[in-house]
């Protein structure tokens, strides 16, 4: 378009013909419409909604403070430890943006998690959100990634041998998996070669592709409209004259104060622990991580940061006896579930294929390579929920009992293996931790079966009060 | 959900079972209390930073516990030259290989990583041992490779088994004891025909030191004060912010709340 043909601004006052020239040479009037003043959401928005633009207001607290933090740190094994220090005593304020950027780590998995849930839930992931929900998915990932990068830079014993132990599960993949896990580290050991690269994924690859992910969240999500808590489709009834959806709010003003007074709530929550409590019961900020690392004593308990200990308890929890005795008869109980349910011949011949592969895996291969595919599958399982959920309705408030009853009993193996991931290993814990496996993996793979059974009640045309 | 149930009761009085170790302490400190940590710092640079250092720590920073430089430097400066030196020690690490079998950590940040009930129970919990390369052993940490520095202050004490046939009974006992205790589970087959499973492991004065117990307390609970101090000489400083930052956001939240429900009044 032309710099002439498009219409001068004409509402900001003083700013008028500066926003004039910028937007007759950019899309700024057009991008401010589209995302913010005339993005139409839903106004039914609760509590579970604020998540979203806290997690996005944590990344943004999380590059700023850690802009800091590297101006005062140094990525070498010899005087990483140390550094660290020097930014808790010595550089002023060090202490509190180093305990904003640690305890930051933390509460964005806070905010990711519940933001997660909200989609659960609402059903937020359901047609036409796939996309919107696998962009969340891969940022769920970076964060992983960033965390897990993060996490060795301090270079306590936490962070050192934290790091050998993950590392050392790639090692686990058969065939190319020593000389992958040797690839990553660039040594045989963790060290100082890793502790430099892991610092440049941690400062640079990883929120690269973190930002590039949020963008593309938010551009897939403004396209297809915001879910609300009662999952009907708010484009569906319309102001005949405008084609503005009746239900709906502008996002900006309605929701920018509403998530302002939400980013207060949370700041206030994040303070107290910033300044009264940094090491979070040890949760945030381990007491082993303030024992600088040393390659030559390994700690007696590793445990990763409370973050990731559901994923390690599956982990941890396949043993043999777990292959032998609950993942051999439950691919063989699932094949012959989906071969019994589709009628598909094809489909039914791939499905016993797999099982085949898997059993013959299971008997041939080691216990531990089983362990670290579950807990890749225990992570990489969110990407198929949009699939996986058969329900005619999206929202939790309609479901019926057994959709209930399953995300409760899903969230309580969810924390139990997470608490248990903290802990050491204990004949009796590692059977807890088997029965929250075996729960959190039959929440998932059987979802096609109970979400389809469940009794929903109809679905609302217009959301409701509240 | 039943077989959960019952696999989760199953499964709880294995996880809790507990394995025995020292009940701590409660260490009585105060960051507020700058007598206590001038006291603490004292004892620390005769006592600890010769084999120790504390190399995170500069001692000019002891100067936010009410010290003058000069008094630094008269009074706490042996190993260093400036106040505006980290506090080092001449010893290497190859050296402390070679003379003590282990190098001595770094003592900056030992209290977050110990905590401080650990660090009194611990230092307070000596006792003497044949066996042990320093003739010293610990009821905190076994077969520690520190003998007893305090050992002219606090006296020498020994260990003292008692047996017990109950638990609650050896816990009673343990309990009245000023210092650490734990108590050990004998199987039947060790206890004998008397049945006396529980042993009660407590320590004993046996030689008095220059100090009677309850001033040596007193000394080890400056000097643990002193380090969970110097694990974070900012903590005082971080509080006090943070009252003022809570502060500031509650008197934004009304603001924050009020602009939004403003907004909001027309929605319905």
């Amino acid at each position: 378009m032309a710099a002439t043909e498009k219409r001068p601004v004409t509402e900001a006052g003083p700013f008028n013909g500066l926003l004039t020239w910028i937007d007759q040479r950019f899309p700024l009037m057009e991008s401010w419409r589209s995302h913010l003043s005339e993005y139409h959401a839903p106004k039914n928005f609760n509590f579970w909604y604020y998540f979203g633009s806290l997690a996005l207001f944590v990344l943004v607290l999380q590059i700023v403070t850690g802009i800091f933090l590297t101006m005062n740190y140094k990525p070498d094994a010899a005087q990483a430890f140390a550094s660290v220090e020097y930014i808790m005593r010595e550089v002023p304020a060090g202490w509190w943006i180093r305990y904003l950027h640690s305890t930051g780590a933390s509460f964005f998995f806070i905010c990711v998690y519940l933001h997660m849930f909200r989609g659960l839930l609402y059903g937020s992931y359901r047609k036409p959100r796939e996309l919107v929900w696998i962009f969340g998915m891969l940022i769920f990932l970076c964060l992983m990634a960033e965390a897990f990068f993060g996490y060795l830079l301090p270079w306590g014993q936490m962070s050192y041998w934290g790091a050998q132990v993950i590392v050392n599960l790639f090692g686990a993949i058969p065939l190319i998996g020593p000389d992958l896990a040797i690839w990553i580290r660039g040594d045989y050991v963790v060290s100082d070669a890793t502790l430099n690269r892991f610092f440049a994924f941690h400062v640079i690859a990883v929120p690269l592709a973190l930002l590039a992910l949020v963008g593309a969240h938010i551009l897939a999500l403004h396209e297809v409209g915001s879910n609300n808590p009662d999952g009907c489709e708010i484009k569906k009834a319309t102001d005949p004259h405008t084609g503005i959806p009746l239900d709906s709010v502008p996002f900006h003003p309605y929701y920018t104060v509403k998530d302002t007074f939400g980013v207060t709530v949370f700041l206030i929550v994040f303070s107290i622990v910033v300044f009264f409590v940094p090491e979070g019961g040890g949760y945030f900020l381990e007491a082993n991580n303030f024992i600088a690392a040393d390659p030559l004593k390994t700690p007696l308990h590793i445990a990763p940061v409370w973050y990731f200990t559901p994923y390690y308890s599956i982990l941890r929890a396949t043993t043999d006896e777990f292959v032998l005795w609950v993942l051999t008869p439950g691919v063989i109980a699932f094949a012959g579930l989906i071969i019994w349910s589709v009628k598909n011949t094809v489909l039914r011949a791939a499905v016993a294929a797999v099982a085949i592969v898997l059993l013959v895996g299971f008997f041939t291969l080691d216990a531990k390579v089983w362990g670290v595919v579950l807990m890749g599958v225990s992570v990489m399982i969110f990407f198929l929920l949009p699939w996986l959920d058969r329900c005619p309705v999206k929202s939790i408030r309609y479901k019926g009992p057994i959709t209930k009853a399953a995300i409760a009993v899903f969230v309580v193996a969810f924390f139990v293996l997470g608490y248990l991931g903290t802990l050491a290993v204990t004949s009796g814990r590692t059977v807890a931790a088997q029965v929250g496996t075996a729960v959190y993996f039959m929440f998932f793979f059987l979802m096609p079966w109970w979400s389809k059974m469940d009794k929903c009640k109809p679905e609302p045309h217009r959301v409701t009060g509240k | 959900m039943r077989a959960l149930v019952l696999l989760l009761a199953l499964a709880a009085p294995v996880a809790f079972a507990a394995e025995e170790s020292v009940r701590l302490d409660a260490a009585p400190i105060d960051p507020r209390d700058v007598a206590s940590l001038q006291a603490g710092a004292r004892t620390f640079v005769n006592y600890c930073l010769n084999c120790h250092s504390a190399g995170m720590m500069r001692y000019h920073k002891l100067t936010e516990i009410g010290l003058t430089e000069q008094q630094i430097k008269d009074n706490l400066l042996f190993t260093a030259e400036k106040v505006g030196e980290l506090m080092n020690v001449a010893l290497t690490r190859k050296d402390a290989k070679d003379w003590l079998g282990t190098v001595p950590p770094d003592l900056s940040v030992i209290a977050r990583a110990r905590g401080p009930d650990w660090l009194y129970t611990y230092l307070r919990s000596f006792y003497r041992d044949r066996e042990s390369a320093t003739g010293w052993n610990n009821m905190v940490y076994e077969r520690v490779a520190m003998p007893h520095v305090l050992w002219m202050l606090s006296g020498q004490q020994v260990q003292v088994e008692r047996r017990f046939k109950n638990m609650e009974q050896a816990e009673a006992i343990g309990r009245q004891q000023k210092n650490a205790w734990k108590i050990d589970t004998l199987t039947p087959e060790q206890a004998g025909k008397g049945g006396e499973q529980f042993v009660l492991k407590t320590i004993r004065t046996e030689v008095p030191g220059s100090l009677s117990q309850l001033e040596y307390d007193v000394v080890v609970r400056d000097l643990v004060n002193f380090m969970t101090w110097m694990s974070e000489p900012n903590q005082l400083e971080r509080k006090r912010s943070g009252y003022v930052v809570l502060l500031v956001l509650l008197v934004l939240l009304v603001f924050a709340y009020l602009l939004y429900k403003e907004f909001w009044k027309d929605v319905h």
